[in-house]
């Protein structure tokens, strides 16, 4: 069953979290994510979970981390100043393995930027905000359904991998209105369990998908969670081995499973001669206009990436080798582009917006004109 | 309660002996913390240590019950969220004077304001013992530390008066020369419902010692004899005194109700 709602992006995020088991969430009142933490308010009391208002975004995190290995599934949702201060914790969380899910609401601009207007600039913060090496999960809605969509798969793939998940929505569709189709249940991922003896339980031995089954604390098995770099059994160690193993583990449990990932959709003839790479609000007018363009009997691809990191190279490489041009349509100078030419598509050009207007479906069909 | 036998339960003997320098006295303080949850009889299953980045931070190297340890001055926060999805554990926050007073201020006072049910014990070496001996928030004015060697600028922070006007449950502060009031307050902490906390001083004969040329650990231990005084006394004496002394005692004793049993009721009513 499922019931159809009027909803904006931010309540479907909620709601989201929610129905895939979030019983915990942490934040910081940001604009454009203040409904996400307000409903939240509202509803995790009903389901005997806790919303608890901490004294800035990196104590949210942080409160968000400890009630993940406390047992219970936990969020948060901030936008860029936010977000920038979470880092450090988000890199925490990837070294300990904890499984959290942080919605970034983006908004305009570096530092206070314009708080109500959207952007899509934190694209390489996602990736690489946190220090040193590390893979990290972000999707990318388009839609207020895939808000609610993308947020249950966030939360899938935070306990499948046991890692921190981002979820990149931006101020436009925090706040647009859509009807959303919301099932009375959906498909729910648990994190693995020990099992056995007690005794010989050691907190980071890899299972064979190289994650390692989690309790929680307060269960038997004994929870050892540090920072620094550990071995198998949970306890600091500086020993070159155990760093190199650790980090390669780290980086592979997710890079090497990819497949498990939201792919992108490919929406155009089989061999477009232009491609248009596009993600998030921009991807919506990216595919409106390789409508018009197919109307006037132009041959346009549109790739609407889902899964922004670990970046969706294959998928898009294979769909990029015939064509005779590709366009990266996003609201920032060009974060995506640079990923798309390190896979080897040097001739990618841009189409990008920085203040504050989405990009509209008459400038990608006038960049591809451009380009022919 | 002394004996050893009585902690073993709770202590990862394969990874002793630990890496504090002779004469800190951090073992100390995780003993008697142990010795606590011994006294109290809480099973290791539902006791979580919850400690900082620093010298202190290291004690969770040696305990085999559920040990967390997360980015530096956070400990408070990430606590705060252990203790709420699963508020029947003793989550005991063990984290250094700069830990917890400087980058982790913040977290102090919000976590007394809310008087959240965790047990915070601050060990208060006064300086950075970890990074090299610089001075911390709470290293007394005139000091010499590695990035204060005119002396220090700027007055001692008490961690104590803070905890306890953002609304601590119970405030107290020993040293570790007074082994016997530090155990009592040890136990009265673990055993208080909010939020309570213990700052104890500790000696870093390494760094803090030799720098201010007070001498070996021994030299250090009595400096706290001389120096931490009854609180009621510290009170009644001019100022210019209080400055070249420590108080020692119970600061605050309330029975206020935690966060989470406040939030329960709240949404009961709803």
């Amino acid at each position: 069953m499922t019931n159809m709602q009027f909803l904006q992006g931010n309540e479907a995020c909620t709601l989201a979290g929610i129905a895939a088991g979030a019983r915990f969430f942490a934040g910081y009142p940001i604009s454009p994510a203040t409904e996400i933490a307000e409903l939240s308010a509202k509803l995790l009391p009903r389901h005997d979970g806790i919303y608890i208002q901490m004294e800035d975004e990196i104590a949210s995190i942080a409160a968000v981390i400890g009630a993940s290995l406390g047992g219970m599934k936990a969020f948060t949702a901030t936008s860029g100043p936010g977000f920038s201060l979470m880092q450090e914790n988000i890199g925490f969380a990837v070294m300990a393995e904890v499984p959290c899910v942080i919605i970034n609401v983006q908004r305009f601009g570096p530092s206070t930027g314009i708080a109500t207007q959207p952007g899509q600039g934190d694209i390489m913060t996602a990736r690489w905000g946190t220090h040193s090496d590390h893979s990290i999960v972000a999707l990318a809605p388009a839609s207020v359904q895939e808000c609610f969509d993308l947020t249950v798969e966030a939360f899938n793939l935070a306990e499948r991998f046991r890692t921190p998940v981002i979820v990149l929505t931006d101020a436009t569709i925090a706040h647009l209105r859509e009807t959303v189709s919301i099932p009375d249940t959906v498909k729910t991922v648990q994190r693995a369990r020990p099992s056995g003896p007690v005794e010989n339980y050691r907190p980071y031995a890899p299972a064979a998908n190289q994650v390692p089954v989690m309790p929680n604390y307060g269960d038997d098995y004994i929870l050892r969670v540090t920072g620094l770099v550990h071995d198998e059994a949970g306890y600091s160690s500086a020993d070159p081995e155990v760093a190199g193993t650790l980090v390669n583990r780290l980086i592979n449990k997710i890079e090497k499973y990819t497949d498990e990932l939201p792919e992108p959709e490919y929406a155009g003839p089989d061999r477009p001669e232009t491609v248009i790479i596009s993600y998030g609000i921009s991807a919506r007018a990216a595919l409106s206009a390789a409508r018009r363009a197919k109307q006037q009997g132009r041959s346009m691809g549109v790739i609407r990436l889902r899964t922004i990191w670990p970046f969706p190279e294959k998928f898009i490489t294979d769909i990029c080798r015939s064509a005779a041009r590709v366009l990266v349509v996003e609201m920032n100078k060009g974060q995506l582009l640079r990923e798309v030419r390190a896979a080897g598509i040097t001739e990618a050009y841009g189409l990008n917006r920085t203040d504050t207007r989405v990009i509209m479906p008459e400038e990608i069909l006038e960049g591809g004109v451009l380009l022919e | 309660m002394n004996n050893l036998k009585e902690i073993d339960q709770y202590l990862a003997h394969k990874k002793l002996p630990h890496m504090w320098c002779p004469g800190c006295g951090n073992g100390v303080i995780l003993k008697h913390l142990l010795l606590g949850l011994a006294v109290l009889g809480i099973p290791r299953e539902k006791a979580v240590l919850a400690s900082g980045i620093g010298c202190s931070g290291r004690a969770g190297d040696y305990v085999n019950f559920h040990r967390f340890q997360g980015t530096h001055g956070r400990t408070l926060a990430f606590a705060t969220g252990i203790h709420l999805s699963n508020p029947e554990l003793t989550v005991v926050c063990l984290m250094g004077d700069g830990d917890c007073g400087a980058i982790g201020l913040n977290h102090l006072l919000h976590a007394a304001r809310r008087n959240i049910n965790i047990t915070a014990i601050v060990a208060n070496n006064l300086n950075y013992g970890m990074t090299g001996g610089q001075y911390s928030p709470s290293t007394p004015e005139d000091s010499l530390t590695s990035t204060s060697r005119q002396g220090k600028t700027g007055a001692a922070l008490d961690l104590c008066r803070l905890a306890a006007e953002a609304g601590a449950n119970y405030v107290a502060r020993s040293t570790v020369y007074h082994v016997r009031e530090m155990h009592k307050y040890i136990l009265e902490a673990l055993n208080t419902r909010g939020f309570s906390m213990v700052e104890l001083l500790t000696p870093c004969p390494t760094y803090y010692g030799r720098y201010n040329k007070i001498g070996d650990a021994v030299q250090m231990l009595e400096m706290f004899k001389e120096k931490a005084i009854p609180l009621n006394k510290f009170q009644n004496m001019e100022e210019s005194e209080q400055q070249n002394h420590f108080w020692r005692g119970v600061l605050v004793r309330k029975n206020n109700p935690d966060f989470y049993t406040r939030y329960r009721q709240k949404e009961a009513v709803q």
